[in-house]
Parts: C-alpha cells; structure tokens; sequence
C-alpha cells in the first residue's frame, strides 16, 4: 500500500525516454512489405490450385523464392511487433504478458517454418 | 484518494459508442488493426501450405485442396481484401507520420480513397490471379 500521491509518484521522472524504436522498427518493416506485397501476391497467388510438381518447379527459381521467404520473415516479425500494441491496448491484466509472449513464439516458429519450407523447396 | 482510479481504469476502446460517434477516420483505423490481426491467421494458412508442398504430394494435396475449396477461397479473397487493406491504410499513416494530410477532410478522404482503393485491388487480384 503506497502513502505516495500521483503527482509525488510521477514529479521528477520526465517522459520515458525510450519507445521511439518502436515506431521506426515498424515504420522499416512497413517500408519493406509495401514493396513485397505486391511482387509476393502476384507470384504466389497464380500458384494457388496448381500441381505440386509445378509448384516445386516454381519455387525453385530464385526470384519467387526469395521474395516468398522475404514476404514471411518481415510479415511475421512486423506481426509480432503489431500485435503486442494491440495486446497492451486491449488485453487487460492478467493474461497481457502471456499473450504477448504466445504471439511472439509463435511468430518466430511460423517464420522460421516457412523459410524451412521454402528452402527445401527450392534446394 | 490519488489512487482511487488504479487498477479500475477503462480498457480501451472504451471511448468510441458512449462518447464518441463512429466516423471514417476511426473506423478505418480499427478496421486496420482488425485487418492486420486476421492477416496472422491468414499467413499461418500460407506457412501451412509450403511447409505441405515441401513434405509430399500427399500433404499438398490436402492443404492445397482446403485452401482453394469454397470456404478456402472465401478465407483468400478476404484475405487478400485485408492484405491491401492494411498495405493502403499503413501507407496512410507513413504520409501522416511525414506530418501531412492531417487536416479533417483530407484525413477522411484519404479514408475513402483506402476503402475504394483497396476493394479495387481485391478486384484486381481475383482477376489476375
């Protein structure tokens, strides 16, 4: 139980310097989905309902590849990144830090999933 | 008391009904985190599907064949619809972030434009792909 007041409690402590990093993590990988969102809906669409050998044949080219493995790397990390400031919006204690870290291992399992896949795929 | 409010304040979005009428630039902001939300399903779906092309026919051919069944289709086509969604309404925030079009009937507008924009792309999409 704290005798403190709420002005006692925040007087001297300035803004919390820190958080921008934030913002411009998201504000790159905004950058970079702008331009692979395209190039990866327009190569891995079309490949939807198609054969598995040609599938396999498709992707073993470097281009759709690549820009697949690009699209599921910065999509998941921009994921994990989004997702935990919608948590800390909305998700109240207790469960905030749980979902935040559910969000998070799951992001790095589906990225790392994907590229796997896409890899041997291709090699 | 001073901490008569600690641990009983409001979780938002808590202001938007009660004290504030809808209007586009809200509801496309949350329509964008909604978007953005149901796109990590979506993405999980597309993991799913290489991670079975790269297993065996098999598994392709059940991911593959539940990914363009009907409901599969629909799951796309609105996936597809929330992927530009959220492209055009982030491109939105980094012109904002650049500290323009902030005044009321710009920001609305740009509102409608990435709702019109974005069903043109969904449009598009289905057509070429």
């Amino acid at each position: 139980m704290s005798y403190l007041t709420d002005l006692k409690r925040a007087t001297g402590h300035g803004s919390a310097r820190e958080g921008t990093h934030r913002h411009w993590t998201m504000t790159k990988s905004s950058v970079a989905l702008l331009l692979l969102t395209p190039l990866f809906v327009f190569t891995f669409g079309p490949m939807l309902g198609r054969p598995h050998l040609e599938v396999i044949v498709y992707f073993s080219q470097p281009f759709p590849a690549i820009v697949a493995a690009l699209m599921i790397m910065t999509g998941f990390m921009h994921f994990k990144n989004g997702i935990q400031v919608v948590i800390e919006d909305y998700v109240d204690q207790p469960g905030r830090e749980w979902a935040i870290i559910l969000t998070t291992v799951l992001s790095y399992a589906a990225a790392a999933a994907g590229v796997f896949a896409i890899a041997k795929i291709a090699l | 008391m001073a901490d008569d409010l600690r641990g009983k304040r409001p979780l938002s979005p808590f202001m938007i009904g009660p004290y504030y009428r809808p209007q586009i630039t809200s509801m496309t902001s949350i329509a964008n985190r909604i978007a953005g939300t149901g796109l990590g399903v979506a993405a999980i779906l597309v993991v799913w599907w290489f991670l079975a092309a790269a297993t065996s026919a098999d598994s392709f051919a059940t991911a593959d064949g539940v990914i363009t069944s009907f409901l599969g289709d629909l799951v796309m086509v609105v996936s597809a619809w929330a992927l530009w969604y959220h492209a055009l309404a982030g491109l939105r925030h980094l012109y904002w972030d650049s500290g323009r079009g902030l005044e009321i009937e710009t920001a609305e507008r740009l509102g409608i434009v990435v709702i019109v924009a974005s069903v043109a792309m969904t449009i598009l999409t289905v057509l070429a792909v």
